[in-house]
């Protein structure tokens, strides 16, 4: 039954990892852009719901849209005043500006909300629930299933909407893309918007250095599901939650990072297009 | 002609200027701060050489610096050698390391290389705070004490000034030579253009890997030679990413795939983090 219930708990805790994923997925397979800071916006994020929470006594539904739109707008104005002037310069451009969001974002959290672990506190979604024998936090399974909800919606968004198969078209072709009368600028804007407001429940106390975790996760989840794979990203983000709980399980907790990233270099030696990519 | 007298009087004046730096301004203040950047420095160029002429970022080179960083402390503490005896044996096992990550990542372009050198630094660094046998969190230590001139452990900074500064110009030399080598034009093509490069008959991974294994190489001696100057290093300020990203931010201020380039980010970038000495007094008389 333990086993079950870390299954459970690997899976639900995976399934956040989807959706934060999905994100960074959009961007680097829509512009071979890799955002180095997308760990900080996901902790950006969780002290947007921390504040709601503590200031305004809003419930989970008010402080995940307060998040997801405090990100959608953090990820628009990013765009507009960094990513669009490096996007097409020389890769060490790209990492050097993006990893300098992510150190300037970590640094002014931990100026501003120390270096504390801190965690939600308790909202309409406390308790567990006892499933078949596995008991299951409200909060944690809330979060799990409103995450893969929002990875598929995004996943059908992309391949059955009108804005989805312009994003996608600017993924293919840009030039032949702004011959058809698409915007790849606008494009892109929505993608960084879209990618940033990916929001994280939050059943996990977390302080500001978690965006180095978050972020590192996401490149292995990415590489693991296929780079631009909405899908993908959703399965890879569910199997590397799954395996993070599993190891933790079995080999200690310390273990289960040193596991997920060690899959991660395996990766690139034997599938280095991911699950879902196309070689 | 007179261009190149210019040139060649520049790195004269500079060659002077940093031989004759501890000596002019002699204070302990300034000749840690010199030893600094050398340190600096040295990381930088010898980062530089995949990262800068081979246009390769490395996100993730303090796996390398820390190797060299563990290994003479690990010397030490297991058999009470002398820590410089660990320079060698953390080379090889840079070099060991370079060739386990360029072997994979070196048949793919784009940003692979770059995720999958923050990702092994990153487990290296885990792993090494969950190992005991290397001091887990708490690190290890070098000699306290000098037991003879060997343990490279003096009170002076001036004898680490002087050492880092010939490790410092070998490594210039070396950059120098490859640059107007075969190879260094090689790195340069792939930087412009990898599927130019490989199509004019270059063998694109093979020259990518030995500019990494060189560039791992000497990246090791710069942890070496931290290690032997603090005697102390713990996974964070070995393996820390932090350490990588302050490679990489040195080398491209400067401007990344130049020669000298490290040395002006270093110069920049040592004194901004450096204290002010008036601004940091107050805790020191308090």
């Amino acid at each position: 039954m333990v086993v079950l219930q870390v299954i459970v708990g690997g899976l639900l805790l995976g399934a956040i990892y989807a959706l934060f994923s999905s994100g960074l997925t959009l961007i680097w397979g829509m512009m071979n852009f890799i955002n180095f800071a997308h760990g900080e916006f996901v902790m950006l994020g969780m002290y947007v719901a921390f504040l709601v929470v503590v200031w305004l006594h809003g419930g989970p539904a008010v402080f995940t849209l307060a998040a997801a739109f405090a990100l959608l707008v953090l990820g628009i104005a990013i765009y507009l005043s960094l990513i669009r002037h490096v996007i097409r310069g020389p890769m060490l451009a790209q990492i050097l500006s993006t990893f300098g969001l992510a150190l300037l974002l970590r640094y002014t959290a931990f100026y501003i909300f120390s270096a504390n672990f801190v965690s939600l506190p308790q909202t309409g979604l406390a308790g567990t629930v006892n499933f078949a024998g596995v008991y299951l936090p409200v909060a944690q399974l809330v979060g799990g299933v409103i995450a893969i909800a929002l990875t598929v919606a995004l996943h059908i968004l992309l391949t059955h909407s009108t804005i989805g198969s312009r994003l996608l078209a600017v993924a293919e072709d840009r030039a032949a893309a702004m011959l058809m009368g698409i915007r790849p600028d606008r494009m892109q804007m929505l993608a960084w918007g879209l990618s940033a407001g990916a929001l994280m429940a939050t059943a996990y106390p977390w302080s500001p250095s978690v965006g180095e975790t978050f972020g590192l996760i996401a490149f292995v989840v990415v590489a693991l599901g296929g780079f631009g794979s909405v899908l993908g990203s959703l399965y890879a983000g569910l199997i590397i939650g799954l395996i993070q709980a599993v190891s933790a399980f079995w080999l200690g907790a310390i273990y289960k990072d040193i596991v997920v990233y060690g899959l991660f270099v395996a990766l690139l030696w034997f599938r280095p297009q991911g699950l879902m990519g196309k070689a | 002609m007179n261009k190149a007298l210019g040139s060649r009087l520049a790195v004269v004046l500079l060659a002077a200027g940093l031989l004759l730096y501890p000596m002019v301004l002699s204070g302990a203040f300034y000749r840690d701060i010199g030893v600094t950047f050398l340190l600096a420095a040295i990381s930088a160029s010898a980062w530089n050489i995949v990262g800068g002429y081979a246009g390769q970022v490395s996100v993730g080179h303090s796996m390398f610096f820390g190797l060299g960083a563990y290994t003479p402390l690990m010397f030490y503490t297991l058999w009470g050698w002398p820590p410089i005896t660990g320079i060698p044996a953390g080379i090889a096992l840079a070099i060991g390391l370079s060739l386990i990550i360029g072997t994979p990542t070196f048949r793919l372009t784009g940003h692979y290389f770059s995720m999958a050198t923050i990702a092994v630094a990153e487990l290296i660094r885990i792993f090494t705070g969950t190992w005991d046998f290397v001091g887990a969190t708490i690190g290890l230590q070098g000699p306290a004490i000098a037991r003879g001139w060997w343990d490279l452990t003096f009170r002076s900074e001036l004898p680490y000034y002087y050492l880092f500064l010939a490790v410092l110009v070998t490594l210039l030399a070396v950059t120098t030579f490859i640059e107007r080598r075969r190879f260094g034009f090689y790195l340069r093509a792939i930087k412009a253009s990898e599927r130019a490069a490989r199509s004019l008959g270059i063998p694109v991974r093979r020259t990518k890997m030995q500019a990494l294994v060189l560039s791992a190489a000497f990246t090791s001696v710069a942890g070496s030679l931290y290690v032997i100057k603090t005697g102390f290093i713990d996974p964070d300020s070995g393996f820390g990413i932090l350490i990588s990203v302050q490679m990489v931010i040195i080398a491209a201020l400067g401007g990344a795939g130049t020669l000298f380039g490290p040395l002006v980010g270093a110069l920049i970038l040592i004194r901004c983090k450096a204290p002010r000495i008036r601004g940091s007094a107050p805790a020191a008389r308090a």
